[in-house]
């Protein structure tokens, strides 16, 4: 196995606010390494932009309460110094955020916000050479004409376009982890692709390890190897992507699984879904959470709803599955029957 | 971004303008006759009749209205043979009750507003602005905390009982000051800021706070942005990322503001001139209130638009050129 | 099949006039944001509206609400002409023909109650509905799925798919014949996405409605659309039944949409061959002459260049504007 790049062991992170205290991440482990990508999907809400700010040390350790470990560059994210973290930040890992509108400076070129990114691993270059870098990092997210866009402002991008400089920034350090925080989920279809397209491309350049963080299952499906399925903090399921779409092993997934949109699938008529909402991150349902919304929970002679089930392995398929469901029914789930 | 400089220049112009012929009509309007004001009680029907002819109020509004822009480009020429008498360019008029131009009247007092308009926005800008980032910086702990209650004092006090305060603290019982009064800087630059220091303060604790929430506000919306997260995820110092990314956008608003508050200041801070019976604009207006004294109350009224006026122009130019979105449409 | 056209509009024009840079902002030139478009919208059916960002989508919902006047063309309502209603007429249009926009957050004003908000359009354009308003909201409420118990709640305490079936309910609330949906789930998970368009074909059923559903992603029409037109920098590119646009797609454009969503197959992924669009979408003040598209196309010729082809029926069995369609 290729080496190791990020390791996440049982992350908690947990933020009081007036109205309690909000429990966003309840415990969540990973792997991520070299050259590989990990999807991690969600509905809104379920912690998967605080999994991301926690590895890049971006929460403030006085508003939030953390624990467990985020072993990234040979440090402790949760405990290493701010000076330390400064270090990893670009080089061991970059970030792309959801919104290409609001993710850069307003008030300074974008040739400026990729050289500056540059110097921060680079002190000593000359501003020559971070003008050539900036240059050629526009080039490679296929910015037409990079000579002239170096110069101008990020409001006069499109929002794909400015997608391609927040890669740029991202990647001008060559970091061994690309975060990508649903960094299509604000565009166009069209324009996701080509950015899909470009990361996959750069990720081959660079040879980063990427995590990608979607509510859509479709898109990991274009392009991660891994996949781990989010729900309330905590893990759902965790497979190998193809896995997951023959053999999903956890209700919420097969959940997912029917609301994604494909063209091979169906025609006019109703789209399978999981009926109700997210739950409150502040008061989170006993047990299993995804209990209230859950098609079987109901079968279970009230287990679910009072006995928090964990991760296990399914040994036919090696996906990892949290559900009090026999092994049979979990596998039996992918063909849309379950047996007693 | 000359075109945009051009046409806003241009638009402050036109505004004056409309300004002037409002400030104008308002008091020409007035149900007084001015005529009869401009000699009290010692008016007989002849004298006001002569002052009448001598002033031109006998004449239809617009002309008077034109002989008063005329008179702001190339003077004025009041009345013939013996009674002639000039205001100079730029006249705005002449004051009877106070038997000089109201240029001159004007031009007297404006070091004494502007030393207090001046010295009075530095420290509170200074004070505002950097009050109001420890604020943002320590949200809710206890500098944060202090700071929010002691401006809430600060603005609770009505600006007489404050001034009233402060003179009696620093003048009266510690006798540390000297009671407020008008030095010229360019003579004893010390004995300047010791004259006006308490005027100064007594802007500075009304205006402050106003500006401590505005810069804690600005920041703190600033600071979550994706783009300053964006800059700290680049491995940015701190000190950089709150220089570059945060300051900037937080403080462009406030520059805004700003620029009115000083403009209005200079147009007179009424209730501080009067209390340490400074002789600045403010107080001119006032006498003017109370003597019904019109050419003086339409000048004043007509410098503090300017002023205003002025200073709106300035800091949309300082817009054009910190803000590209504004200096480059696309 | 052919049931009655409710919602016309024949050839409709929106220029905006730009603010151009001179010293006197004499507008010279103008955003051509819509240019020539012309739709039906049956009874008890769906118009999908697709294209890309720019392509004139919502402008075009705004001028089939009314919110703005066309620069030419008209807009029939049940046959008669309501292009230049003002006042109390335009008043009765409004109730027939109700919006649901994109963003579940701006479009609620966080400072009034989900009652509130409902209850409304009411109040503007019904006269008599004092008494039993709130029963009204309350049973608009249960019937999009929400609990009506919550009518006194504010926007802020709902997710992002309960504030769409908000802005839905408010939308229903006049008992309209129209609901103009202006990419109603973009801003939505894909998963709460399903939902809510299940919960609008539900609605369409049970009420008669005829929609106009607009979105960026042809997906998403798919499951909803009886009609679909492909829009690209203010013009109908293709139109047809589902059948005709996903089974026989011609306009490169359409082509090129289509390929763009996500297979959800990890098998194909490698292997599918995708028709990636270079480059964003070219400014609708200056679009390009002959063929709109041609800046992007693949199948372009010097043709494309001179003449722009006319959206007509070229042997597909429905219209396209393309010289060389396939
Ligand atoms: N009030 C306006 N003034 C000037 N230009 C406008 C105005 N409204 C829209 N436009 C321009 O018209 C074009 C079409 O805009 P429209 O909002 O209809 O696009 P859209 O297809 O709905 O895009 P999106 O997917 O981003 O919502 C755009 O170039 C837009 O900038
Ligand atoms: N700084 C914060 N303070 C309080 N609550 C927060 C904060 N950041 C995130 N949360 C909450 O944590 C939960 C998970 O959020 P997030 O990770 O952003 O979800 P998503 O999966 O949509 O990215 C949400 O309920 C969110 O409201
Ligand atoms: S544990 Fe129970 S409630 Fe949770 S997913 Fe499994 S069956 Fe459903
Ligand atoms: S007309 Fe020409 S440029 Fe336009 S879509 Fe057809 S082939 Fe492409
Ligand atoms: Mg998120
Ligand atoms: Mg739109």
């Amino acid at each position: 196995m290729s080496e190791l790049v990020l390791q996440v062991k049982d992350l908690k992170v947990s933020f009081s606010t007036v109205d309690g205290v909000v429990q966003a991440v309840n415990g969540i482990s990973f792997d991520v390494r070299k050259g590989q990508t990990l999807g991690i999907v969600g509905e809104s809400g379920s912690g998967k932009s605080v999994t991301a700010s926690a590895i890049m040390g971006l929460i403030n350790r006085n508003s939030a309460d953390m624990s467990g470990s985020i072993l990234l560059g040979g440090l402790d994210v949760l405990t290493a110094q701010e000076r330390e973290i400064r270090a990893l930040r670009g080089r061991e890992a970059a970030m792309v955020f959801q919104d290409p509108m609001s993710a850069l400076n307003p008030y300074y070129t974008v040739g400026k916000q990729i050289a500056e990114a540059y110097e921060v691993h680079h002190p000593n270059s000359s501003k020559k050479e971070r003008q050539l870098v900036a240059l050629d990092m526009l080039a490679k997210v296929g910015l037409p004409k990079p000579s002239e866009c170096i110069d101008e402002y990020p409001h006069q991008f499109s929002g794909g376009m400015r997608q391609r400089i927040v890669i740029a920034i991202a990647l001008v350090n060559n970091p061994r982890l690309l975060i990508a925080d649903e960094p299509t989920t604000a565009l166009d279809v069209t324009v996701q692709a080509q950015i899909l397209e470009l990361m996959m491309s750069l990720q081959q350049e660079f040879g980063s390890a990427i995590i990608l963080i979607t509510h859509d299952l479709g898109v990991v499906a274009e392009v991660a190897d891994e996949v781990m399925v989010m729900y309330a903090g905590q893990t759902m399921e965790s497979s190998k992507v193809q896995t997951l779409f023959d053999a999903p092993s956890h209700p919420y997934t097969r959940g997912l699984l029917g609301s994604v949109r494909s063209l091979d699938n169906s025609e006019r008529g109703a789209l399978h879904t999981i009926a109700g909402n997210p739950p409150s991150m502040i008061s989170l349902p006993g047990g299993c959470p995804f209990h209230p919304r859950c098609e079987f929970a109901a079968s279970m002679n009230g287990l679910c709803s009072s006995v928090q089930p964990t991760l296990r392995v399914l040994p036919t398929t090696g996906s990892e599955s949290a559900c009090h469901l026999n092994d049979d029914q979990l596998l039996s789930l992918g063909r849309g029957v379950i047996h007693d | 971004m000359i075109a945009y400089l051009t046409r806003r220049i241009l638009f402050a112009g036109v505004l004056l303008l409309a300004v002037s012929l409002f400030t104008f009509l308002v008091f020409a309007l007035l149900p007084t006759d001015p005529a009869a004001l401009t000699c009290g009680k010692v008016c007989t029907p002849e004298r006001i009749e002569a002052n009448r002819t001598r002033l031109g109020y006998d004449q239809p509004l617009l002309t008077q209205y034109g002989k008063f822009l005329k008179g702001i480009v190339g003077g004025r020429t009041y009345g013939e043979g013996q009674g002639e008498f000039t205001c100079g360019a730029p006249s705005l008029g002449y004051s009877f009750s106070q038997k000089d131009c109201v240029t001159s009247l004007i031009a007297r007092t404006l070091p004494v507003t502007g030393s207090i308009a001046i010295g009075g926005f530095v420290l509170w800008m200074i004070f505002g602005i950097g009050l109001g980032m420890v604020s943002a910086l320590k949200r809710g702990r206890w500098p944060d905390r202090l700071i929010s209650i002691v401006s809430v004092v600060g603005l609770s006090f009505p600006t007489f009982f404050l001034a009233l305060l402060l003179l009696f603290i620093f003048v009266i019982w510690s006798q540390f000051l000297p009671f407020p009064s008008y030095v010229s800087p360019t003579e004893d630059f010390f004995g300047w800021c010791q004259a006006l220091l308490l005027p100064w303060l007594t802007i500075t604790i009304i205006s402050s706070p106003y500006y401590i929430r505005l810069t804690r506000f600005g920041m703190l919306e600033t600071m979550n942005e994706d783009y300053v997260r964006l800059g700290i995820a680049k491995g940015l110092k701190r000190w950089t990322v709150l220089r570059k990314y945060v300051l900037r956008s937080a403080l462009i608003p406030i520059v805004t503001v700003a620029g009115l508050d000083f403009g209005a200041t200079l147009g007179g801070a009424v209730f501080t001139e009067s209390i340490f019976s400074l002789p600045g604009m403010g107080r001119l207006s006032i006498k003017a209130v109370s003597d019904s004294d019109l050419p003086v109350l339409v000048g004043t009224t007509l410098v503090a638009a300017t002023f205003i006026v002025l200073f709106n122009l300035l800091t949309d130019i300082f817009y054009g050129f910190v803000d590209p979105r504004v200096r480059i449409h696309k | 099949m052919t049931s009655p056209v409710v919602l016309e509009a024949k050839n409709l024009v929106k220029y905006f006039p730009t603010v151009s840079k001179g010293l006197l902002q004499r507008s010279t030139d103008s955003v051509k944001a819509v240019d020539g478009v012309s739709v039906q919208v049956r009874a008890g059916q769906t118009l999908g509206v697709v294209g890309e960002s720019g392509c004139g989508k919502s402008t075009l919902a705004r001028l089939l609400m009314r919110l703005l006047p066309p620069t030419s063309g008209t807009v029939l309502l049940d046959g008669a002409d309501i292009t230049s209603l003002t006042g109390r007429e335009l008043r009765a249009v409004r109730a027939k023909i109700q919006m649901v926009f994109q963003d579940p957050v701006a479009s609620l004003n966080p400072r009034h109650s989900v009652g509130q908000i409902i209850g409304t359009p009411l109040k503007f354009l019904k006269e008599n509905s004092a008494s039993g308003a709130k029963e009204h909201v309350q049973e608009l409420m249960a019937l999009v799925g929400l609990n009506p118990e919550h009518y006194n709640r504010y926007p802020h305490e709902f997710s992002g798919g309960q504030r769409q079936r908000i802005g839905i309910a408010r939308a229903l609330a006049v008992g309209p014949q129209v609901i103009v949906a202006d990419e109603p789930v973009s801003a939505l998970d894909v998963s709460i996405q399903a939902q809510v368009l299940n919960l609008m074909e539900k609605l369409q059923r049970d009420l008669g409605l005829s929609y106009v559903f607009i979105a960026h992603d042809l997906s998403v029409v798919r499951h909803i659309a009886d009609e679909i037109i492909v829009m690209y920098l203010g013009k109908v590119v293709e139109s047809g039944t589902p059948k005709d646009v996903y089974s026989a797609p011609s306009h490169p454009y359409t082509q090129a949409l289509l390929s763009a969503i996500p297979l959800a197959d990890p098998r194909a992924a490698g292997t599918h061959k995708r028709m990636v669009l270079t480059g964003d979408v070219p400014s609708p003040i200056d679009p390009p002459s002959g063929c709109r598209f041609r800046t992007r196309c693949p199948r372009a010729q010097d043709l494309c260049a001179l003449e722009e082809p006319a959206l007509i029926d070229r042997g597909q069995g429905h219209p396209v504007a393309c010289h060389f369609p396939g």
